[in-house]
């Protein structure tokens, strides 16, 4: 390469790396490669070159412009990165602002439960059945084998409203869910497994009981069902409900008018601490047993063919139990401030394949 | 029901240890409500004598004393009056825990004088309100010793729940027999000895409601001295909570209590016309031995002598005719009365009484006569005097039933494999007697106390049931229930967690769907709700009727008959109403700013139900630095019906609002959400101005209600292939001069029908209303998406599709395109 060759790429390099910006860049690349640019000029200097001069010389151009290109488009890059970094550092946010989320809405945790139950029940089969809350007082009581002068109807605390229904019934708030038993009896045969949850009503108010409180009903009718399988269904719900594989669970001979034999159940827990499982406490926790016959019998069943169990649950209680809620009242209360500590997101659905 | 270990003992010989017997009470269906163990908390107090009490050098009321307490003489300072030397007393040594004072003792030293104790009054012990002065025992009480077991307070109290069923389980003779067949012990035999009366009785008996009272005995006892009861029997009273009154009338409680057989003494001398007669009141008063007045009904059955109602029978016994210490002569009464009469009474007249509580669950119909024999003799030997013969009235009634068990039952329905010789034993033990029995069942006769079992009540069928199916059921019940209880006896006395739980047999290893169409949308509208930023609230279905009326018109048909309070009287029309209430209350509470939902039932005029969704958002959204606050709307409520419907597969292009929703909305910010002209699918809008101020709701408030039961499933057909053109869409914006009384949802649908294959969407963007435009006009501007199908579109087809649009518009609305 000729001298003059070398000191033009010499001098476009030392001008490039004076270019801070694009456009003292472009002047270079104007003032090298333009139109009458340093370069250019020597290009057009070859004609005046004598033949076997001038393909040698022509070469030697070629790779200087080459050269130089390069250096140029290289600064080019440089700089055009450069002045992006620039702008973008004028962009800055302050990432430590708090974002502006949607509102948070949530699940009641009697909800949770009962689709809890739904999810472990449904598991083994069971259905949900569904009642009106205003029932009549023969399917509250009479056909339940609760008769007009049973002290349970006493016991029961019932609310009545006036006047009687289309089929001459005094017509009362349902103080259990079981009238759903008889209503799900008499509308299809069996086999039948439904659970029903839902709304009950009971004339008592302090701090342990709400004149409106829900339960969940169960009813288990085949040929065959014994009360082992009584035991079975309601231990596998228990561990599966409070996620205690070892739950210990207690049942103990007792009394209810519409099952025959009846048992009350307990779990293990531990009375001081309110941890359940271990601890050698007993708490009472629902009722259960086999349907009575008089009540299959007045629902038209024949109880020598079918028979089944029957269990009554209280949901805030078992809810209580699970989550450690300590009072009743704040259930009913709709205190947003008890509402955001114990509800559940709408997005965590209950599934038994992510654990209820 | 209470009763102590020892009372217990006297009908059970057992070895057993007190863990034993409760744990088995629990086991049998008698639960353990608790064990009082009153010895416990006196253990450190002994009986201590008082060898010196002279006059404190130091204070006027206090009595320095020296106390020998069996283990030395210490010094007490005491204050009380009675503190005399020579007594025998209570003494707590330091270091004991005093239960009526909460107090620790230490040695201590009052006014100069060590005290090393303390000598105990009665409260002081928690042994009752006497504070009179401390425990003044008898000379011969022995120094030294545990003052709880020479008081005989070392008796645990077992206190038991019994259920409806056992009325035979309320006496300490029937605890003892299920005990015994538990396999605790052994029943001791009750076979009182007749005693031969003497002379006729100084009254006699005459039944007139033969439906109250089907037997009835009774014998004078002439002659007798009544006083307080000895000791023993008062200290069994006592123990179980009953207060000791005379010898005669803690002869009645505690036969109630012994034998589940309530009696009753009349002082005979009392007694006009000698006679008493079991007739219907007739609206006569008497006094009760409670001291209250009480009228008799018809429905009452009333004792009742020459000169009128004495008694209400199985509930009371009346004070004019009472036993009290001038008593020399003594009619007991031992009746058997009808279950359902008594309480009926009972219940009517609100009276509770050990009495009633046992005639109401049926007493043993066979006893009436051992048990007079028993009450005589006890009469006889704590009061003296003579019997007379026995004076009766009606007849033993027939009490006899059979029951049959097939062996196998006992595994097919009691889950449990139990050899028929145990069965068969444990039948027999609890009383029942073998009639018949082969390989495979046994037939037994149910014992007079058990009217629990094979019991044969009446069904209450369902009027429906075709007479066919009626006859089999009901033939069916006949036999299987008598089983039922028979199985129930077997078991209950192994304790139920012998029987072997198993798993319910499922029909495949993934379980069906659970939830039915109705049952899905409820759960989808909740988790939607939710997700749209609404917290999920449960209010009472009933509230104050006042309140209600607000919301609708509040019907008597929905109100209740009793409500447990005045402002829970009224099935809530809509759960509007309720969560306005809440969110009263968390403005109350400071909260002002939320948004609440609840699914759950609205109650109707018509006496019906349906499940609602609804919901009120009310306040502002919080304030945050990226964007100014904003205030609910009724658009919101209206957003939030139509998030619910859409995510429900409502088909939502066919829907339509009008502007009647109910009166409690603001009547021009509300809708009623229509899909044709019946069906109502839910309102929404800003609550009205008036029911904000009367419920004293602190701004604004929008809500809404879906009707879920409206809401038809959606047609589940396979979806169509989707619409996928390879051309790009092309949007033109159109902006209308309209009246400002037409709604923008027809500017929008006349634009989106204009053409049907280039239109793919329209979207209506502003709705503006200002002086640049004319009175009574406002301007509204839809952008439509044009989608080309086969071949891009010329201008001349963009012009044409266009000028439809305007077209349409401009017919269904009048409307002019702006220029």
């Amino acid at each position: 390469m000729t001298d003059d060759l070398l000191a033009l790429q010499h001098a476009t390099d030392a001008a490039l790396a004076a270019a801070t910006d694009l456009r003292a860049w472009d002047a270079v690349r104007v003032g090298v490669l333009g139109k009458s640019g340093s370069l250019t000029e020597k290009l057009k200097g070859l004609g005046a070159l004598p033949p076997e001069q001038r393909r040698e010389r022509g070469a030697a151009i070629n790779v200087a412009k080459d050269a130089i290109t390069a250096a140029i488009e290289a600064r080019k890059a440089v700089l055009e990165a450069a002045a992006l970094d620039a702008k973008l550092a004028g962009e800055r946010i302050d990432v430590t602002l708090p974002p502006a989320l949607s509102a948070l809405g949530l699940i009641h945790p009697i909800s949770r439960t009962m689709d809890e139950m739904a999810a472990i029940f449904g598991a083994m089969g069971i259905a949900i059945a569904e009642g009106p809350d205003v029932e009549d007082d023969w399917r509250n009581f009479g056909a339940l084998n609760i008769p007009a002068h049973h002290s349970a109807r006493e016991d029961m605390d019932t609310f009545y409203l006036p006047g009687l229904n289309g089929e001459a019934r005094r017509r009362v708030l349902r103080t259990h869910t079981s009238p759903v038993q008889v209503r799900t009896m008499l509308g299809q045969e069996p086999p039948i497994r439904v659970i029903v949850p839902g709304r009950t009503y009971r004339a008592d108010h302090d701090a342990t009981h709400s004149p409106m409180f829900h339960q969940v009903e169960g009813l288990v009718i085949d040929r065959g069902i014994t009360l082992g399988h009584l035991k079975g269904c309601l231990i596998d719900f228990l561990r599966a409900f409070f996620g205690i594989s070892s739950l210990p669970v207690r049942f103990r001979s007792s009394y209810f008018p519409f099952t025959e034999p009846s048992m009350e159940v307990d779990i293990g827990w531990n009375r001081r601490t309110g941890e359940l499982g271990g601890g050698g406490d007993w708490l009472e926790i629902l009722g259960s047993g086999m349907v009575h016959p008089k009540v299959l019998a007045n629902c038209g069943i024949d109880p020598r063919e079918w028979q089944g169990f029957a269990f009554g649950m209280g949901i805030e209680r078992v809810t209580m139990l699970k989550h450690g809620i300590p009072d009743l009242r704040p259930f009913y209360e709709s205190d947003i401030r008890w509402l955001r500590h114990y509800g559940f997101s709408a997005l965590a659905a209950v599934a038994l394949h992510e654990g209820v | 029901m209470k009763f102590t270990l020892s009372w217990l003992k006297t009908h059970l010989d057992t070895t057993a240890s007190l863990d034993e017997i409760t744990d088995a009470l629990t086991r049998v269906g008698l639960e353990l409500e608790g064990v009082e163990d009153r010895a416990a908390k006196l253990a450190p107090f002994v009986i201590a004598h008082v060898v010196e009490a002279v006059q404190h050098p130091n204070a006027d009321r206090l009595r320095a004393c020296k106390v020998d307490t069996g283990s030395g003489i210490v010094s007490v300072v005491c204050g009380a009056p009675n503190a005399r030397a020579g007594m025998k007393a209570v003494f707590a040594p330091p270091g004991a825990f005093v239960p009526g004072t909460g107090i620790t003792l230490k040695v201590g030293e009052i006014r100069g004088v060590q005290s090393a104790g303390m000598l105990l009054s009665a409260r002081e012990m928690g042994l009752g309100d006497d504070h009179d002065g401390i425990i003044d025992l008898p000379v011969d009480a022995p120094v030294g010793v545990s003052y709880a077991s020479w008081a005989k307070l070392d008796d645990p109290v077992i206190d038991i729940a019994v259920t409806p069923n056992r009325g035979d389980a309320l006496s300490v003779r029937g605890v003892a027999r299920d005990l015994a067949a538990a396999g605790l012990g052994t029943l001791r035999p009750f076979a009182p000895v007749a005693l031969a009366g003497v002379g006729p009785s100084a009254v006699d008996w005459a039944i007139e409601d033969t439906e109250a009272c089907s037997w009835v005995l009774g014998r004078t006892v002439r002659n007798v001295k009544n006083g307080p009861s000895p000791q023993w029997l008062q200290d069994r009273l006592i123990s179980v909570g009953l207060r000791p009154i005379s010898a005669l009338v803690d002869i009645t409680n505690f036969f109630t209590l012994d034998l589940g057989r309530p009696l009753h003494v009349f002082d005979a001398d009392k007694v006009s016309g000698g006679r008493l007669t079991f007739r219907a009141g007739a609206g006569e008063s008497f006094r009760a031995l409670n001291g209250k007045d009480y009228t008799v009904r018809p429905e009452d059955c009333a004792i009742a002598d020459s000169a009128g109602v004495q008694s209400l029978a199985g509930v009371i016994g009346g004070e004019a005719t009472g036993c009290d210490a001038a008593t020399t002569n003594v009619f007991v009464e031992c009746a058997l009365f009808n279950p359902v009469r008594v309480a009926l009474s009972g219940r009517f007249h609100q009276l509770t009484s050990d009495a009633r509580q046992r005639f109401e669950r049926g007493i043993d119909p066979s006893l009436l006569p051992a048990a007079l024999e028993a009450a005589t003799q006890m009469v006889i030997d704590l009061c003296g005097g003579a019997p007379s013969e026995v004076v009766a009235a009606g007849a033993e009634p027939a009490w006899q039933r059979e029951a049959t068990l097939r062996f196998a039952r006992l595994r097919d329905l009691g889950g449990l494999d139990v050899p028929a010789d145990e069965a068969v034993a444990s039948l027999e033990s609890l009383g029942f007697r073998t009639l018949r029995r082969d390989a495979a069942s046994v037939t037994v006769a149910v014992p007079a106390w058990r009217n629990d079992v094979a019991a044969n009540t009446a069904l209450e069928p369902s009027p429906d049931l075709s007479a066919e199916k009626l006859a089999a059921a009901a033939a069916g019940r006949a036999e299987i229930e008598p089983e039922c209880d028979l199985i129930e006896e077997v078991l209950r006395l192994r304790g139920l967690d012998a029987v072997p739980p198993v798993s319910l047999p499922v029909s495949g290893i993934v379980p069906p769907a659970t939830l039915t169409p109705r049952q899905t949308r409820r759960a989808v509208a909740r988790r939607v709700l939710a997700a749209a930023g609404l917290a999920e609230c449960v209010t009472f279905s009933f509230m104050a009727h006042e309140h209600a009326a607000l919301f609708g018109t509040a019907p008597e048909a929905q109100r209740l008959f009793n409500p447990i309070a005045a402002d829970l009287d009224q099935m809530r029309p809509t759960a509007i109403a309720t969560l306005a209430l809440a969110s009263a209350r968390n403005a109350s509470r400071g909260y002002p700013d939320l948004g609440l939902f609840e699914i759950g039932p609205a109650f109707h005029d018509d006496g019906s139900q349906s499940q609602t969704a609804a919901g009120l958002r009310c306040g502002t959204t919080p304030r945050h630095w990226a964007g100014p606050q904003r205030s609910a709307g009724a658009m919101d409520a209206k957003a939030d019906v139509w998030t619910v419907l859409a995510a429900l597969g409502v088909p939502m292009d066919a829907l339509t609002v009008t502007a009647d929703a109910p009166g409690f909305y603001h009547p021009g910010q509300s809708g009623c959400v229509r899909q044709g002209p019946k069906t109502v699918l839910a309102t929404f809008g800003a609550l009205h101005p008036r029911l904000i101020a009367a419920l004293d709701l602190p701004g604004p408030v929008v809500a809404f209600e879906i009707n879920l039961d409206a809401i038809q499933e959606p047609k589940r057909r396979k979806k169509g292939l989707p619409d996928l053109p390879s051309l790009q869409p092309l949007k033109r914006d159109f902006a209308f001069l309209v009246d400002a009384t037409v709604g923008g949802d027809a500017v929008l649908r006349a634009a989106r029908g204009a053409e049907r294959t280039l239109i793919a969407g329209a979207s209506l963007f502003d709705v503006y209303t200002g002086d640049k435009l004319p009175e009574g006009k406002k301007s509204v501007a839809v952008e439509i998406t044009f989608q080309p199908r086969d071949h891009t579109l010329t201008d001349a087809e963009i012009e044409a599709a266009s000028a439809k649009v305007v077209a349409a518009v401009t017919k269904a609305t009048g409307a002019s395109l702006r220029g």
